[in-house]
């Protein structure tokens, strides 16, 4: 880290290169997920804590908040972003892709099967009148 | 893919609650009574920490093990669309899996610990898994009606009181409604198809409608037991209640496809709006869970020779950073 210095050229902020930077993740009610919300910087992890309460507690509804060191976080790269890619025909992996009361009302008109939700729909159908 | 609950009865005998501070359970059942989920690092009575651990690690195996009569049917599944969508379908399973594991794993048993169970058979899954998935007409009647059926535990359970068992469980129902309507459109092509296709699934329903009157459990013993787990929100819904919306919500199904169900005496009684039917054989229930099924043994056995096979692999992923030297001479 190169830090501003002193006219005599000493390094004034020489001390914040034992400091590091905390991730902060913040949980609005209790049984929710926590969620990433910034960085603060802090001597340890108590101090993260304090710092957090501090710029991300102090004006929102909070339940619990976490620290993790950034040093720990792993990451992709956004250089990858190809991994994240899908393709559009990838569809059959969607509920909203399958659709097959055609198939069934057919085979039902076609098999003298009632249709259960016909009364009602019927019904429905009288009220809009 | 999950049944309900096996609640351990051998500890009906002794409270559960023995030798916990009074005060820390009374706050403790009150925040669960206020709705509130309690998470991995709050205090929490013993037996609440054993039951949990007990039911979440059985649903990560049923995920599991629950792949297996499936994923045999990917090389055999009709058409390259179904292929596709059943090896998605295999592949959520698995991930369902690891969620839940990674859960178990917050209460502090390790995932070495649950898969050593699971093999050496200390450890129980979901019953219907013991059965063997003949047809493709199994494979049809399994994703539709055993994944409907666990839907319905996995969203009563998400209302639970553990944080982590709760998370997971939303996105795994949310993964689900893929399944279901996958396996609703399967049975749906062949009770609409040719004669022969109707058949299939038809005989598929026959074989598969007593696993699935299984599959939430023997009616419970309301034993002092139960009442302190559902008061404590680890059980949600008895065995019984849970059969009930299943078979509310997916006989009237079933007969819109003009399908029938071997039991004579299925029917709805009108005047208490609960479902008569004839109780399925829970000598065999106990047989089947307790190794003695058409399966247990392949399932297990395909799970330890994947262990055994992976250990190697497991071992040098812990020492990514040591080179393996093959001697000259």
């Amino acid at each position: 880290m190169n830090l501003p210095a002193n006219e005599d050229g000493k390094e004034i902020l020489g001390s914040l290169e034992e400091w590091e930077t905390f991730e902060v993740f913040h949980q609005k009610k209790r049984g929710e997920q926590h969620v990433h919300v910034g960085i603060v910087h802090a001597a340890g992890p108590d101090m993260a804590l304090i710092m957090a309460k501090e710029a991300f507690g102090r004006r929102r509804q909070t339940a619990n908040l976490w620290v993790v060191r950034s040093s720990a976080v792993s990451a992709t790269s956004y250089d990858d972003q190809d991994i994240f890619e899908t393709t559009p025909e990838k569809t059959y992996r969607e509920a909203s892709d399958y659709y097959c009361m055609d198939k069934i009302r057919k085979y039902q008109q076609e098999h003298g099967i009632k249709d259960r939700k016909e009364d009602r729909r019927k019904k429905k159908e009288e009220k809009t009148k | 893919m999950y049944g309900n609950a096996q609640i351990d009865e051998k500890q009906k005998s002794k409270s559960l609650t023995e030798g916990e501070d009074p005060d820390k359970l009374a706050e403790f059942e009150a925040r669960i009574t206020g709705g509130e989920k309690i998470e991995p690092k709050d205090w929490m009575p013993k037996a609440y920490r054993k039951q949990l651990i007990r039911m979440i690690e059985q649903h990560a195996h049923s995920e599991i093990i629950g792949a297996l009569p499936e994923g045999t049917w990917i090389t055999r599944a009709p058409g390259f669309r179904r292929k596709l969508a059943l090896m998605a379908k295999v592949q959520d399973e698995v991930g369902h899996g690891q969620l839940l594991y990674s859960a178990a794993e917050t209460l502090g048993k390790t995932r070495e610990d649950m898969l050593n169970d699971l093999i050496s058979g200390k450890s129980k899954y979901s019953n219907v898994f013991n059965y063997p998935a003949m047809t493709w007409g199994d494979t049809a009647i399994i994703a539709w009606l055993i994944d409907a059926g666990a839907i319905i535990n996995q969203v009563t359970n998400s209302k639970g009181s553990y944080g982590p068992y709760c998370r997971a469980l939303e996105r795994i129902c949310s993964e689900e409604s893929f399944h279901l309507k996958y396996g609703h459109d399967n049975v749906v092509y062949l009770a609409t198809g040719t004669p022969q296709q109707r058949e299939l699934v038809q005989d598929a329903l026959n074989r598969w409608w007593q696993p699935i009157m299984h599959f939430h459990g023997p009616p419970d013993k309301m034993s002092e037991h139960t009442v302190v787990l559902m008061k404590w929100k680890v059980k949600m819904a008895t065995n019984d209640e849970m059969r009930q919306r299943f078979l509310d919500e997916y006989v009237p199904k079933i007969w819109d496809l003009g399908l029938t169900i071997p039991d004579p005496k299925l029917k709805k009684n009108e005047s208490t709006g609960e479902w008569e039917y004839t109780e399925p054989d829970w000598e065999e229930f106990k047989r089947v869970i307790n190794g003695d099924g058409p399966c247990n043994k392949e399932r297990l056995q395909v799970r330890r020779w994947a262990e055994e096979r992976g250990a190697w692999v497991r071992r040098a992923l812990m020492r990514a950073e040591q080179k393996y030297t093959v001697p000259l001479a």
